[in-house]
């Protein structure tokens, strides 16, 4: 279980996350919802810390980390937590002077030391499960922009993280690109991935989330499944709801 | 213009130019890329990684380095320095300073090509877990040289030419060697034309030599 407690973050003056209390179940997925600008990418990076909180607490898995600002965290500490998270990009963010095996066998060899041929077998096992075993010599920029985010997803499951974090994982993408990209998300919710994922997609929301969050002006305005938000009786998130699909 | 005279000096100079070329250009020109490709390298990194008290030296470095003369910061080397206790032979003096300009220019162009290996492939990196040093090293030198070869190459050439400014502290190159030819026979346009064409031998080799490294590295499809 992922926790957070009291979580705040502030760019400067702004105030983008406030006290956020949420709990990330184990084997479900967790959608993130809301209006631009509402602090969800800013929620995700704090849960992987490329945002560093200002102040509360993460806890994974029994591994506890405090934020305070008179006292910054550890570099080590950082780090070991990071290797436990996978993050997905809007954008990919594929490295682009390497192969697509390459990309994938990055985080084993050179932050797990694994071997390079463990990294490679797993690697290819991890190409075949997200349907691009016959890409695997190829760079990122001969890839289509689907393919490029299914290479991104297994670039982050390879390094086994205990979550998956997905920021609006095909809004970059094309309609007909999409769906190769949501059908492996959908096939890991399937296999019980602990997953978060930032999306506009109301529809995929709906199928996919067990829990879904909504996120208003860095605060949790309300959160439940789909049919609890649904009917919660508040205007705004059923506008929401219904007219992003 | 080109009567026989002129023709037979021509012929008789060739070898008497090209060779100071070979025993000094050349070597002038390698041993200080290298150096100043070193102190580049160094300086880059400090600026980049924001070393703290070495920061405000490279700048302070690259400053001066930049916005000085050249021809007068050989003057200053070999000429000055002795006032100050410091006697150097025309050849190492020559090195310290074409190095010392090499490693200023360059490190701009190293850390130019530094910032611009996009930010997003940098927090992937971070995003699995890597520290500083690994990025660094994984993610950000390999594309940063690969983007910095044409201008280096750049710097490469231009500083073929510019070993020619050490005939002005006695360093026999080529055009020193010229200079002297051309005294001794009154034929300057001949003669610096000469030179001027081994000049483009020289450098017409290395663009072949850049064109032949971008193509191995892959760098026409961007
Ligand atoms: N690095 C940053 N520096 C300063 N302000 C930032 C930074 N990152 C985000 N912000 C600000 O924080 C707020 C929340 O941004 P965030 O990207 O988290 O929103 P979002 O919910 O993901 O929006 P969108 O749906 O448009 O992606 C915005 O006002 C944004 O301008
Ligand atoms: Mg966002």
């Amino acid at each position: 279980m992922l926790q957070i407690k009291n979580l705040s973050k502030n760019y400067e003056d702004l105030k983008v996350l406030e006290q956020i209390d949420l709990e990330i179940e184990s084997n479900k997925t967790t959608v993130i919802i809301g209006p631009s600008g509402s602090g969800k990418t800013t929620l995700l990076r704090c849960l992987n810390l490329l945002a560093i909180p200002d102040i509360g607490e993460i806890d994974l898995n029994g591994v506890s980390l405090t934020f305070d600002p008179n006292q910054p965290l550890q570099k080590r500490k950082i780090l070991d937590y990071r290797k436990k998270t996978g993050m997905v990009f809007q954008s990919f963010h594929l490295f682009s002077h390497r192969t697509v095996i390459e990309n994938i066998m990055e985080g084993p060899v050179t932050v797990l030391k694994k071997g390079k041929a463990d990294a490679m077998a797993e690697g290819m096992a991890l190409l075949k499960k997200v349907g691009l075993e016959d890409k695997a010599n190829q760079y990122p920029r001969q890839l289509s922009g689907g393919q490029q985010q299914r290479v991104a997803i297994a670039r982050a499951l390879a390094m086994k993280p205990e979550v998956l974090l997905f920021d609006e994982p095909t809004s970059a993408l094309d309609p007909e690109l999409e769906i190769e990209v949501l059908e492996i998300i959908r096939a890991l919710a399937k296999e019980h991935y602990t997953i978060v994922i930032v999306t506009h997609k109301m529809t995929f929301a709906k199928e996919v989330g067990d829990n879904i969050i909504f996120l208003e002006n860095g605060r949790i305005l309300k959160q439940g499944s789909y049919a609890e938000l649904y009917h919660s009786g508040n205007e705004r998130i059923n506008r929401f709801l219904t007219t992003l699909q | 213009m080109f009567n026989e005279r002129v023709i037979n000096i021509l012929q008789e100079s060739f070898f008497k130019i090209l060779i100071p070329g070979i025993t000094h250009t050349i070597p002038l020109t390698l041993v200080s890329f290298a150096i100043g490709l070193f102190l580049a390298i160094v300086v880059a990194l400090v600026q980049v990684s924001n070393v703290r008290i070495l920061n405000p030296i490279v700048k302070f470095y690259v400053w001066v380095i930049r916005g000085t003369p050249l021809l007068v910061q050989i003057f200053i080397i070999f000429f000055g320095l002795p006032s100050a206790g410091i006697v150097l032979d025309s050849v190492p003096a020559a090195i310290i300073a074409f190095s010392l300009n090499v490693g200023a220019y360059a490190s701009e162009t190293l850390r130019a090509a530094i910032l611009s290996v996009p930010l997003g492939q940098i927090e992937a990196g971070y995003s699995i877990g890597m520290n500083y040093f690994q990025v660094l090293r994984r993610i950000i030198l390999p594309q940063a040289f690969k983007m910095s070869v044409p201008p280096l190459f750049n710097s490469f050439i231009g500083l073929v030419k510019d070993t020619s400014l050490a005939a002005n502290i006695t360093v026999t190159e080529m055009f020193m060697v010229t200079q002297r030819i051309a005294a001794k026979t009154f034929e300057p346009l001949a003669l610096y034309c000469e030179v001027a064409v081994i000049y483009l031998i020289f450098c017409t080799v290395l663009s072949k030599v850049q064109h032949m490294a971008e193509k191995s590295l892959k760098l026409e499809q961007g």
